[in-house]
C-alpha cells in the first residue's frame, strides 16, 4: 500500500474435525488467522466463509461463528462480514487481511546453511482427531489436541519480531515434513532431530495402533522421496511427522546464535516449542531425520 | 477367510475394521478388505509391513480395490515381525503395459536435452494413476538403472509400487557396468521378447 505498509490477504476453510460447533469455529479461525502470523503480519480484518445445510439447526451455525469471532477478537482483528451458501456439508473458515512492513515479510524458503529450526506446538493432532472420530482416543488426549488447535500463533509470532527471522511457515495439512520440504525448497538440506520434536505421546500410541489418516499417506507419497529416515526412527514417529495438523504451530528458521534466545522467549509464554534441526548445504536428500541422542 | 467391506469408509476405518477381523481370526488365516481408494490400500499395506503380514491387492475398478492380508502362524503368534513383506499393487483388469527404454536419451536431437527429457519421462511415469507392469532397459537404456543414474530414485519408487524393472544383462556386460546395477533385476533376450510380445501395449519413449 505504501513504502512501509504491505497487505497480506489470505483465505482458508475446511470441514469439521470435532463434533462441537463452537470448538470447530475456534479451530478453523485459529488456522485461517495463522497464515498472517507465519508471514510476520498483524491481523486487521476478517470475513467469514460458510457452507451450511439449510435444513440443519441454524443455532449450530451460530455456535461456529461465535467460536470464530472470539478468535478474531483475540487476534486483534475486526470481523467485517462474510458470505454463506447452502451446501450438503458444513465448512467454515475466514478470509483474513493483515498488514506487514514490506521489508519484514517472512519468506517460507529464506533459510541459510547453519540456521536453526524452531517448531512451536506439539505434533500429532491429526492422528488424535482421527482416532477420536472412530472412538479410539481418550477424551484427555482429544482435549489436549483441541487446546493446541485453538491456540493462536500470535504470541510466538510476536516473539519473532525481535530476531532476524530467515524463514517461517505454519504447519497445517502437509504435516511437519511436507511444510519443511517447502521451506528447504530444493536449495538446501536440513537435518531434523526426531527425539527433540514436541509430540503428543498419544499420537505415537495411536499410530502404533494403525489409526492412520489418508492425508498422512498422501503427504508421504508427495514428500517421501526427499526424506531419509535413520533406521532407529520408529514407524509411529514417521507417521506423526507426516501427520496433517488442522491448526498447527510455526516452523521458524533463524541464525544459530539467536535460536536459544528466541526459544526461551517462546517457552516463557508456555507454548510447547523446541529447536529441532538445522539447515545445511544442499545434499543428496533434502531432509535427514535422525536422533540427537543416540 | 474373512471378508471386510470397507467401501465408503474413510481412513482409518478400513485399517480398524481389518484389525478387528484379524483379531477374530485368532491365529493364522486370510482377511480380504474391500476399499474404494488407493490411499486406503497403501495404509493397509503399511500395517501389513509393520506386522509382517503378507499383502496383495488388486484393482477391480477405479473405486474398488481388494486387499488380501495373509496372517501367517509366526506373525499371528508374535504379533510383530521385523521382516517386512513386499506388498505389490497389481491392478486386476489393468492392461499389460510394457515400457521399453533403449537409450539414455528421449528422442533424437541434442543429447543434453534428450537426457533431461528421459529423466522427466521416468519421473512422470511414477506419477501415473495406472502404472506399467514392466519397464525394460536395453542397449543405452541399461545406463539408467545403475549407480549414479539421475533416475534411480524414481525407478526405486516404481519398483516399490510393484512395477518390474528389468535390465538386459548382455548390455550391462557390454558397457562393463554389471556390478553397478542399482535397481530391479537382470534379464535376457528370451524374457525381453516374451515381455514385448505378451504386452497389450508397448511404450517406447
Amino acid at each position: 500500500m505504501s513504502d512501509d505498509i504491505g497487505v497480506i490477504q489470505t483465505v482458508d476453510f475446511f470441514p469439521p474435525m470435532v463434533d462441537d460447533p463452537y470448538t470447530f469455529g475456534k479451530i478453523a479461525a485459529t488456522n485461517a488467522l495463522s497464515d498472517v502470523y507465519a508471514m510476520g503480519g498483524e491481523v486487521k480484518t476478517a470475513m467469514n466463509i460458510v457452507c451450511f445445510p439449510q435444513s440443519w439447526d441454524i443455532n449450530m451455525l451460530g455456535e461456529i461463528l461465535r467460536g470464530g469471532s472470539e478468535k478474531v477478537i483475540e487476534a486483534g482483528g475486526v470481523l467485517v462480514g462474510g458470505h454463506s451458501i447452502n451446501d450438503v456439508d458444513v465448512k467454515y473458515g475466514l478470509s483474513v487481511m493483515g498488514t506487514v512492513h514490506p521489508d519484514k515479510i517472512y519468506a517460507n524458503n529464506g533459510g541459510h546453511p547453519g540456521d536453526k529450526l524452531i517448531i512451536t506446538k506439539k505434533l500429532g493432532v491429526g492422528i488424535i482427531s482421527t482416532a477420536h472420530r472412530v472412538g479410539e482416543a481418550t477424551q484427555e488426549a482429544m482435549d489436549k489436541a483441541i487446546e493446541s488447535m485453538t491456540s493462536l500463533n500470535k504470541y510466538a509470532a510476536q516473539c519473532c519480531k525481535n530476531y532476524d527471522i530467515h524463514g517461517c511457515t505454519d504447519i497445517t495439512g502437509f504435516g511437519f515434513l511436507g511444510h519443511l520440504h517447502e521451506m528447504v525448497d530444493g536449495k538446501l538440506s536440513c537435518k531434523v532431530y526426531a527425539d527433540q520434536l514436541p509430540v503428543f505421546e498419544e499420537a505415537l500410541e495411536y499410530a502404533d495402533e494403525f489409526l492412520l489418516t489418508a492425508v498422512a499417506q498422501q503427504n508421504r507419497n508427495h514428500a517421501g522421496r526427499f526424506i531419509q529416515f535413520d533406521k532407529d526412527i520408529s514407524f509411529a514417529m514417521q507417521e506423526v511427522m507426516y501427520d496433517p495438523q488442522s491448526s498447527g504451530g510455526l516452523l521458524i528458521v533463524l541464525p544459530a546464535d539467536q535460536a536459544e534466545s528466541l526459544l526461551a522467549d517462546i517457552q516463557a509464554l508456555g507454548v510447547p516449542s523446541a529447536i529441532v534441526g538445522e539447515m545445511m548445504e544442499s545434499g543428496d536428500k533434502e531432509i535427514y531425520v535422525t536422533n540427537l541422542n543416540k | 477367510m474373512i471378508t471386510v467391506n470397507a467401501i465408503g469408509d474413510t481412513c482409518p476405518l478400513p485399517v480398524v475394521k481389518a484389525k478387528n477381523a484379524i483379531k477374530e481370526l485368532n491365529g493364522a488365516g486370510t482377511v480380504e478388505v474391500l476399499v474404494d481408494n488407493e490411499i486406503a490400500v497403501q495404509n493397509l499395506a503399511k500395517m501389513a509391513k509393520q506386522k509382517g503380514y503378507g499383502c496383495k491387492s488388486s484393482k477391480v475398478s477405479s473405486s474398488e480395490f481388494h486387499v488380501t492380508l495373509e496372517i501367517g502362524e509366526a506373525s499371528a503368534a508374535t504379533g510383530v515381525e521385523d521382516i517386512p513383506e513386499v506388498c505389490a499393487v497389481v491392478p486386476g483388469h489393468k492392461k499389460n503395459v510394457v515400457v521399453a527404454i533403449n537409450s539414455q536419451r528421449m528422442g533424437h536431437g541434442h543429447d543434453e536435452l534428450g537426457a533431461v527429457l528421459m529423466k522427466g519421462f521416468i519421473f512422470a511415469l511414477t506419477q501415473q494413476d495406472v502404472l506399467p507392469t514392466t519397464v525394460l532397459f536395453y542397449n543405452g537404456g541399461a545406463n539408467l538403472t545403475i549407480e549414479g543414474s539421475a533416475s534411480l530414485e524414481d525407478l526405486k519408487n516404481l519398483e516399490a509400487q510393484g512395477v518390474e524393472i528389468m535390465t538386459c544383462g548382455t548390455c550391462l556386460n557390454y558397457y562393463n557396468v554389471s556390478d553397478k546395477l542399482a535397481v530391479g533385476e537382470v534379464t535376457n533376450m528370451y524374457a525381453i521378447v516374451e515381455k514385448l510380445t505378451q504386452a497389450d501395449l508397448v511404450v517406447m519413449p
